[in-house]
């Protein structure tokens, strides 16, 4: 069954909007310090995939075990999963009354009950690692969609998460402010951190990928190491990467 | 004839012109506390609070302010409960005022955008939190003009406390008039009064609305 170093597990999860099946029995499993890849056209089900991990959605059946929170269930403590688990969402989502330090100490303090001065150096600490140690005090508006980005990966970063969850956190900048953003997420990868990402980024993906997972149409029609993107086994995956390349 | 206008009169007036703004600053505190817990109950998890918060609003609203004056006024002490004009009037108003702006701060909390609570449900926060230090300090922002715009409001319905005998400025430039029978010049004064209460809160609405809330007046200004 599960193994110990499993982050996070997926088995025959199922999920449908109304009459239409966005998750029809995924299974996947990521280990400890692995990065999983998910990739697919629009409306394949992927960013639903990621997010039933933080149970943003929920699932109609099957089972999705989390940092050994079971996920499915319903009684689950929501708060005591999200502490585990950190996620980044595309539009960034910093918090525009609040300066970057109040935006990354907030959650310390409030769920983690830490001091203040302990939060500040926390802050300071996660900052220096987005290379943004110098906007301390500035408010989001003033930074730019890659500053505003690092900044929510430092503010996830803030709660010590076990695994950290990417959903299309480059979409919304140009290329330019891409790289600074996918070299932040390069350096996590490095030092270890378990992730789970969705990306339209194929290059990036074949550099940071452990594993692979290609959905279409809500299953999974191919999974693998990022070897798959140059060699795939299904004409699905060959069209997709042949478009997207 | 009961002779002309003089500085006796005045003075009556200025004082009924107290009692509008007191009047005004009572239902705004009380319909604003009442209001904010109807607004947080229209937004609740549990079905029947949202239900009966919801069937307050839909009651309140769909009934003239002045029926609920006479209900007060009249009604309650006929059921044994005797009350004075200013607890009718301060009571009807907050009762009023409450269901306006619940409704109107309800809209702006759901106006926070949606990323913005899960954003602040992703970090762990409780409902609680999420609302204290995430949604409301945004949602304040964007209530600030609609709400100094309702005041105007508050401060015009007060009149309809003068059916109840309230002594505010409506009443007092009725009471005048009962004693000089000029209604043209009384009734011009009260509206020149009235209107130099409304129209500096007019004004600052339309401010706020521009600028985008009192924060971000301070940002600019920083």
């Amino acid at each position: 069954m599960q193994t110990n170093a499993s982050v996070v597990s997926f088995r025959s999860v199922e999920k449908s909007f109304g009459a239409l099946k966005v998750l029809d029995g995924v299974d996947f499993e990521v280990a400890r310090g692995e990065v999983l890849v998910i990739i697919g056209r629009s409306g394949s089900g992927k960013s639903t995939a990621l997010r039933c991990i933080d149970r943003f959605e929920t699932i109609d059946s099957g089972e999705i075990v989390v940092c050994g929170h079971r996920v499915s269930d319903p009684k689950l403590d929501l708060r005591r999963l999200r502490q585990d688990v950190g996620i980044v969402f595309q539009s960034y989502n910093l918090f525009p009354h609040l300066t970057i330090e109040e935006n990354i100490t907030l959650a310390p303090c409030a769920v983690k009950r830490i001091s203040k001065a302990e939060a500040k150096r926390k802050a300071r600490q996660v900052l220096a690692q987005v290379g943004l140690e110098d906007k301390l005090n500035s408010y989001p508006e003033q930074l730019s969609g890659g500053q505003q980005q690092r900044a929510a990966i430092a503010r996830s970063l803030a709660m010590q998460p076990k695994v950290m969850l990417f959903d299309e956190v480059t979409s919304a900048l140009d290329p330019e402010l891409t790289g600074e953003v996918l070299k932040v997420i390069e350096t996590l990868a490095a030092d270890g951190m378990t992730m789970v990402m969705v990306t339209h980024e194929m290059g990036f993906a074949k550099g940071i990928a452990n594993q692979v997972v290609f959905m279409h149409r809500g299953k999974v029609r191919e999974a693998g190491p990022a070897s798959i993107l140059t060699s795939p086994a299904t004409s699905e995956l060959a069209q997709f990467v042949g478009t997207g390349l | 004839m009961g002779g002309s206008l003089n500085a006796n009169h005045f003075m009556f007036l200025l004082q009924g012109a107290l009692w509008t703004v007191g009047l005004s600053a009572i239902a705004l505190v009380g319909g604003g506390i009442v209001g904010f817990i109807i607004a947080l109950c229209r937004i609740s998890p549990n079905a029947i609070v949202r239900i009966m918060s919801a069937g307050y609003v839909q009651l309140i609203q769909g009934t003239p302010l002045l029926v609920i004056m006479f209900l007060s006024y009249f009604g309650l002490p006929a059921i044994g409960i005797p009350i004075s004009p200013l607890a009718a009037a301060s009571a009807s108003l907050t009762i009023y005022v409450a269901a306006y702006l619940g409704e109107i701060w309800r809209g702006c909390i759901e106006s926070v955008p949606r990323p913005q609570w899960e954003a602040a449900e992703g970090l762990a926060l409780s409902r609680t939190q999420r609302m204290a230090k995430v949604i409301l300090p945004q949602a304040i922002r964007i209530a600030t003009p609609p709400t100094v715009g309702f005041m105007v409001q508050i401060i015009k319905n007060t009149s309809l406390a003068s059916v109840v005998g309230f002594v505010e400025l409506a009443r007092s430039g009725q009471i005048i008039n009962n004693s000089l029978f000029e209604p043209f010049l009384v009734y011009s004064i009260i509206a020149v009064v009235y209107f130099a209460l409304c129209y500096p809160l007019s004004r600052l609405s339309r401010r706020l609305e521009r600028h985008g809330g009192p924060g971000r007046l301070e940002l600019e200004a920083a």
